[in-house]
């Protein structure tokens, strides 16, 4: 009666492969669906809104840790830099947030609560006050007044900045999305490794007498964005194909090439301050690459049925063996 | 507006004191976000063994809740021309066409002994012991299929709204416009909605979505302007079948599982409860069905959890992952000299 009867042993799929094999998961040919048609309604973010911010956030973030460490051990140049791009990304952050609103004129009812159940209610409130004080640092650093008040609001962003940079990881993983959720264990460090890789790309920018530190981050970001994203992508089997294909996998790919080639750039050019800039330049367009392929990868596995249907059926099946 | 007023009456007239009715075990999810007296939990039991697709829910629902009209698609899916839940259409129904008998069903029973006119006249308010016996109940003895007809079985099902207990659109909402209400729902505040969007990919069922030249989110309220007056959703009151009950969801879930029996003993092995456990991964839904074939065969997810479950362990990583970042950052300061 039922096409896929819970007692016939035939089609069981065999006890799951004891090591960890290359996909923890085989996919299955076949799955139930009504028409094709996707079980979630798929995110109405736009790309170049919540995709860039993922971006943006991130490179604010980073950059303002950077902007503080070489205020403190006297690299004004780079604090110069940094601060700016702070100060500049998160501006860009706050208005893609508010642009990509439905109803703009009423962002302010952002502040009405503060729920930790809601990543993006605690992101504005990390947010909120990031933007103002990475301003003020800016401000102080480009002006060279007022620095008693500038290297305190920068010290305040600083201590913000890693929280920016990392919760944009809960706040799309915290999502039915399947391609976002299954990866919520690695993502919040693939947004931070790609937030260091970004702003330490930036960083580079600076005189080479001053960019060391950013250079350290910037390829050490690199490495450990490649390494969090194909661990990532290992574990969640199934749920990761969206990031192969299609846009999200040209934009990943594209990303994962720029990164390698920024960071030997860096590496490798670290006497120059041109190709310094230019690795910088490739580092910082890889982790827009690697965003907004996640963003769009997650709204393909958002699309696709299979994606919600077959690891659910696949939970199930594997609840019921342990149950027997 | 009588959308943000609370009433605390009896919601359904005929349901008796309930709350003190079998509320073990069953969630109180309005007395958890701290209402403190509030009527029982109420919800919907959509039964589609009895549903015969005509749409009466869809139409109702738009009329009642000033639901916009939406583009009139063929769609080519059967009967079905609405496609799926979405800010627009709060009720959708589902039409498949299977080349499979439907249990050991046959036409020509007889209803004789059926009083017809009382059973209209007791709605949807069916009492639980009474369930088992519909007018569309199958017979209990087992008759032979026909010979040489194809057999064809034509699934409907009014899908809406689950009322999650845990309700992930709830959770993640970031202004409070969507909210608990004290019969349980969980209900969208249009003039607090800001449009961020975040409830629609939150939502494992695919239900809420954004209304585009509105900027707004939607979705059912479970009538929540009708509940406050004690009157039964619109959906439910225009269903001709009772393939829709509306009801507190203690006494719900008894008449669903006497109906399920029912239709077990009749040889529909087939149907299966969909959304009444309250131990599955959104702690049971308010709105839940009988099925007649899994669930992703009607669009329905087999397994969905609410994300917010693995919300503390991201938020742990979140701190893991800022803190490998400040580390990082000071680490490069203080292995690099001022100048090479």
């Amino acid at each position: 009666m039922n096409h896929r009867s819970p007692d016939a042993p035939s089609d069981r799929a065999p006890r799951r492969r004891r090591r960890g094999g290359e996909q923890p998961m085989v996919p299955r040919a076949e799955f139930g669906s009504y028409y094709g048609k996707p079980i979630l309604n798929p995110p109405v973010w736009a790309a170049a809104d919540v995709g860039g911010y993922l971006f943006f956030g991130g490179l604010a973030g980073a950059s303002a840790v950077i902007a503080a460490g070489a205020r403190l051990t006297g690299r004004p140049r780079l604090a110069r830099i940094s601060a700016t791009g702070a100060a500049g990304a998160g501006l860009v952050s706050f208005a893609a947030l508010i642009h990509d609103l439905g109803r703009p004129d009423r962002f302010l009812n952002m502040l009405r609560v503060l729920k930790p159940t809601s990543p993006m209610s605690v992101g504005t409130w990390v947010l909120g006050p990031f933007v103002p004080l990475a301003g003020v640092a800016a401000a102080s650093a480009l002006t060279g007044r007022f620095r008693w008040l500038g290297s305190l609001a920068g010290t305040g962003a600083a201590v913000l900045g890693p929280a920016v940079s990392a919760y944009t990881g809960a706040l799309i993983a915290n999502t039915a999305v399947p391609a976002w959720h299954d990866a919520h264990r690695e993502l919040p460090f693939v947004f931070t490794a790609s937030s260091a890789a970004a702003a330490g790309g930036l960083g580079l920018f600076a005189p080479t007498a001053e960019s060391a530190p950013a250079r350290v981050l910037a390829v050490a970001g690199a490495g450990g964005e490649l390494l969090a994203f194909e661990r990532m992508r290992h574990r969640m089997g199934l749920t990761a194909e969206p990031y192969g294909s299609g846009r999200a996998g040209r934009l990943i790919k594209a990303g994962t090439a720029l990164s390698v080639a920024g960071a030997l750039g860096a590496v490798l050019g670290r006497r120059s301050r041109l190709a310094s800039a230019a690795s910088g330049a490739a580092l910082l367009a890889a982790s827009l690459c690697t965003r907004l392929g996640i963003f769009h990868g997650g709204v393909a596995s958002a699309e696709d049925p299979k994606y919600t249907v077959v690891p659910q059926r696949e939970r199930l099946r594997a609840a019921a063996d342990d149950d027997s | 507006m009588t959308l943000f007023s609370h009433h605390p009456n009896d919601p359904a007239g005929s349901a008796d004191p309930a709350g003190s009715v079998g509320s073990v075990g069953s969630a109180d999810p309005a007395g958890a976000v701290g209402y403190g007296e509030h009527p029982p939990r109420m919800g919907f039991f959509t039964d589609t063994s009895v549903c015969i697709g005509c749409k009466a829910c869809e139409v109702a629902c738009k009329e009642w809740n000033a639901v916009p009209a939406d583009a009139l698609d063929l769609t080519g899916m059967s009967y079905d021309n609405t496609g799926g839940l979405g800010a627009d259409n709060w009720r959708h129904v589902a039409f498949i066409e299977q080349r499979r008998p439907l249990g050991s069903a046959r036409t020509g029973v007889s209803h004789d002994d059926v009083d017809v006119l009382a059973l209209a006249e007791q709605g949807s308010g069916t009492p639980p012991e009474q369930a088992p016996m519909t007018p569309t109940s199958p017979p209990t003895d087992r008759p032979p299929q026909p010979d040489g007809r194809t057999e064809l079985r034509w699934l409907m099902a009014s899908d809406v709204c689950k009322h999650c207990t845990e309700a992930a659109c709830l959770d993640v909402c970031p202004t409070g416009s969507l909210f608990r209400t004290e019969f349980g729902t969980v209900v969208v505040q249009e003039d607090i909605c800001n449009g961020c969007g975040y409830c629609i990919p939150a939502c494992p069922y695919g239900v809420i979505d954004q209304r585009k030249d509105d900027g707004r989110a939607w979705k059912c309220t479970m009538c929540y302007d009708r509940l406050g007056a004690g009157m039964e959703p619109a959906c439910a009151k225009a269903c001709p079948t009772d393939s829709i009950q509306y009801g507190p969801l203690d006494e719900l879930r008894e008449r669903a599982d006497a109906r399920l029996a029912t239709l077990h003993d009749a040889g529909v092995d087939d149907a299966r409860l969909y959304g009444r456990d309250p131990t599955d991964g959104v702690g049971g839904d308010g709105a839940f069905f009988l099925l007649l074939d899994e669930p992703e065969t009607y669009g329905l997810p087999p397994d969905p959890i609410v994300t917010t479950r693995d919300l503390p362990s991201m938020w742990r990583r979140v701190g893991l992952a800022a803190g490998a970042l400040a580390a990082a950052a000071v680490a490069a300061f203080v292995t690099t000299r001022r100048s090479r």
